[in-house]
């Protein structure tokens, strides 16, 4: 079919806001003791239980190459990918990593909105935003926000939500 | 359905949006009668089992003492469950309290409340029970928001559902008498179970999957009874003639054997599930399933809690041109089945009956759909090949280096034929479409499904893009949304449409919700010309 005059096609940008630069250390700290955890773990058997010899050798070395190289690499992809935009109408939000995921919820049909924040999100002073609908495909997940950036998101778009008549479904 | 007009016959249930009757109801008494009588019958059915397959009369002390045990707690957990549960329906909520060492109350709003399911047993029939489950179908919430009454008469049970329901209704038009009208005569009837139907069941898994669940059953038994199954009189005779006669009998009557039993036992589920089908639409505007030859199940739907229909043919089912349709609907319960509008029955019928569900004069899953890009064919074929040439491969390695015999990776190979014809039907039945308010998507081969999903229903957008994807420009596009037809495996919360060219799924969308993706939009020249051929 002959669609655009100028041989233009449609296209779904990504969200305009990037996350807060923070948050790369975020997901590098949380990357970092999740890998040691695993790594103890080896550490410990090879110790405590003698599990030496040639194949606990390769795997601890293994884990060790894919925990520096994931821990290196994620949080910056993970920036580059995580992006968010609210408009009047609608929340946008992308993530994702071999499938990128971009979602987009009318504010009418938001039912909650919330702010979660770890240990480690309160210390760097990071939040995340939760938005639910209805639906049980999952809410939409807004991570690593500036706490300051995320109160005033989850303060807007609680207005709206309120404001939208129904139960949302 | 309900033979006395009981207790309840001359307590007005239409009328001006009903009295608050905040008195505190038990269940019926005969609860105590029916709960047990299931398990106590099975119980004893076991028992019956064991003395036929034993040849002579004679029980030990300690299969009759587990037996009358079992009996025994059952009865007296049915009456302790009678005498710990209340129930009450005011004007704003419906409440209720159980439990004896574990008290719960249970409270749900009345205008949340969006289907009311009434179930029947055997147990329940034979004491003219019934109970009702009522659903407020919050997602999220599971069956935590589901209220369960187990159970009340089925006058009462019916008054109840036309009690919940009616609310809908604005200030009746005229009503008159509604004790007669509500009865029997329950709306337009929109469709009904036809013997012809029959035919369908053999294209069902019902028979397989009987035969399979009795066969193990008996094994089951038969090993705790400790009796060798292959040594009673007429299995040992069959087993000898099978074993006993050449190969080139033996299979062609096998085939035709299990042939034979499965048609036989495919049909009799069929009747045990869905005789007397029905489907209503009531006065007060709720479609009404009823069906069920032992247990009788009967499932309203709120019409303004439709948000589209789903048509499913499963392959074998396909080649015998039948279907089944369900309704997708918000607030459907949790229990198996409770969206379900038509059991296996003509393919036209189904869209029929979906376009009858909808209020509409054409179904829109009967809509034209638009093919998919070549891309998503060339997909399909992929994941067609791939794991099986890579099995194949595997089997063959283990055959070189661990002396595996030669047949498996034969096997696999044989079978990839047939895994591209799957492939290059998956294809074909990729379709999307936006038809009279409804996102229309269809899909899958071995269980293929029209989807159609009302604009209305449609609370969100997915788009995700794998890497494979994002390289030859598709998508797949869910629209997330607060319906389903009610069972726990399609529960995803989204219809999806599979592997669609990224521009066509934004115009889809775009022309589904106008003005939520307008502004994510960008047009950007085409990366490569696959639009042309």
């Amino acid at each position: 079919m002959n669609t655009a005059e100028p041989r233009l096609q449609l296209r779904l940008r990504p969200p305009a806001n990037q996350v807060s630069r923070k948050a790369i250390g975020w997901w590098a700290l949380q990357a970092v003791i999740e890998w040691a955890v695993l790594v103890g773990v080896l550490v410990a058997a090879r110790l405590l239980f003698d599990w030496t010899g040639g194949w606990p050798t390769t795997l601890l070395v293994l884990v060790i190459v894919f925990a520096i190289a994931h821990s290196a690499v994620m949080p910056f992809w993970r920036y580059r990918v995580h992006r968010w935009e609210t408009t009047e109408q609608a929340v946008y939000v992308q993530s994702g990593w071999f499938w990128l995921d971009a979602r987009v919820a009318p504010v009418s049909r938001v039912q909650t909105v919330d702010m979660k924040r770890g240990p480690l999100q309160q210390w760097l002073g990071l939040a995340t935003v939760v938005v639910t609908t209805a639906s049980a495909a999952g809410p939409l997940e807004i991570a690593g926000l500036d706490h300051d950036v995320a109160t005033r998101l989850v303060d807007e778009l609680t207005v709206v939500a309120e404001a939208a008549q129904g139960d949302a479904t | 359905m309900s033979q006395h007009p009981t207790d309840f016959a001359g307590l007005p249930a239409a009328p001006p949006l009903e009295e608050p009757d905040t008195e505190w109801h038990r269940l019926n008494p005969r609860v105590m009668i029916a709960d047990p009588l299931n398990e106590i019958a099975s119980v004893f059915g076991v028992l019956v089992l064991i003395l036929v397959v034993r040849g002579r009369f004679e029980l030990e002390l300690w299969e009759t003492a587990i037996a009358l045990g079992i009996s025994g707690v059952l009865v007296g957990y049915a009456m302790v469950r009678w005498l710990t549960t209340r129930y009450r329906v005011t004007a704003k909520h419906v409440e209720l309290h159980s439990g004896w060492l574990v008290k719960k109350h249970r409270q749900v709003a009345r205008d949340r409340l969006r289907t009311v399911d009434l179930t029947a047993s055997v147990p329940h029939r034979l004491v003219g029970l019934a109970v009702v489950r009522l659903g407020t179908g919050r997602q999220d919430a599971g069956t935590e928001d589901e209220l369960t009454l187990n159970a009340i008469t089925k006058a009462q049970a019916e008054n109840l559902r036309l009690t919940l329901l009616r609310r809908e209704v604005s200030p009746q038009p005229a009503e008159t008498p509604e004790a007669p009208s509500q009865k029997d005569s329950p709306g337009t009837l929109l469709s009904k179970m036809d013997p012809k139907w029959l035919r369908f069941a053999p294209l069902t898994l019902f028979g397989v999957v009987a035969v399979g669940t009795l066969l193990g059953g008996a094994a089951a038994i038969a090993r705790q009874i400790k009796v060798d199954l292959f040594h009673i009189g007429p299995v040992q005779a069959v087993v000898d003639w099978f074993t006993t006669m050449p190969l080139l009998t033996t299979i062609p009557v096998i085939v035709a054997g299990g042939l034979v039993i499965s048609t036989i036992a495919g049909v009799a589920v069929y009747v045990i599930l869905y005789w007397n089908y029905e489907l209503n639409r009531e006065e007060h505007g709720s479609l009404l399933v009823r069906y069920g030859l032992l247990e009788v199940r009967s499932v309203s739907i709120e019409q303004k809690r439709m948000r589209g229909a789903k048509v499913e043919e499963p392959l074998l089912l396909r080649t015998g041109k039948g279907a089944k349709c369900s309704a997708v609907a918000t607030g459907l319960g949790t229990g198996a089945g409770s969206g379900m509008l038509l059991p296996q029955a003509p393919r036209a019928e189904a869209h029929r009956v979906a376009a009858e569900a909808l209020q509409l004069t054409e179904s829109p899953t009967t809509a034209a759909l638009t093919r998919h890009p070549r891309a998503a064919l060339l997909r399909r074929l992929f994941r067609a090949t791939v794991p099986l040439v890579a099995l194949a491969a595997v089997l063959g390695g283990l055959r070189i280096y661990l002396s595996f015999p030669d047949w498996p990776w034969i096997v696999a190979l044989c079978l990839l034929p047939f895994s591209l014809l799957l492939g290059i039907d998956r294809y074909r039945n990729l379709g999307h479409a936006h038809s009279q308010d409804h996102l229309v998507s269809r899909s899958g081969s071995l269980i293929r499904q029209t989807v159609a999903l009302h604009r209305h229903g449609i609370i969100g957008w997915k788009i995700t893009r794998s890497i494979f994807q994002r390289r030859v420009g598709l998508v797949t596009l869910h629209a997330t949304t607060g319906a389903s037809t009610g069972r726990a495996e399609t529960e995803t919360g989204a219809y999806s449409v599979e592997d669609i060219g990224e521009a066509d799924a934004l115009r889809l969308a775009e022309t589904a919700l106008p003005g939520l993706l307008t502004p994510f939009l960008e047009r950007v020249p085409p990366l490569n010309a696959d639009g042309k051929g």
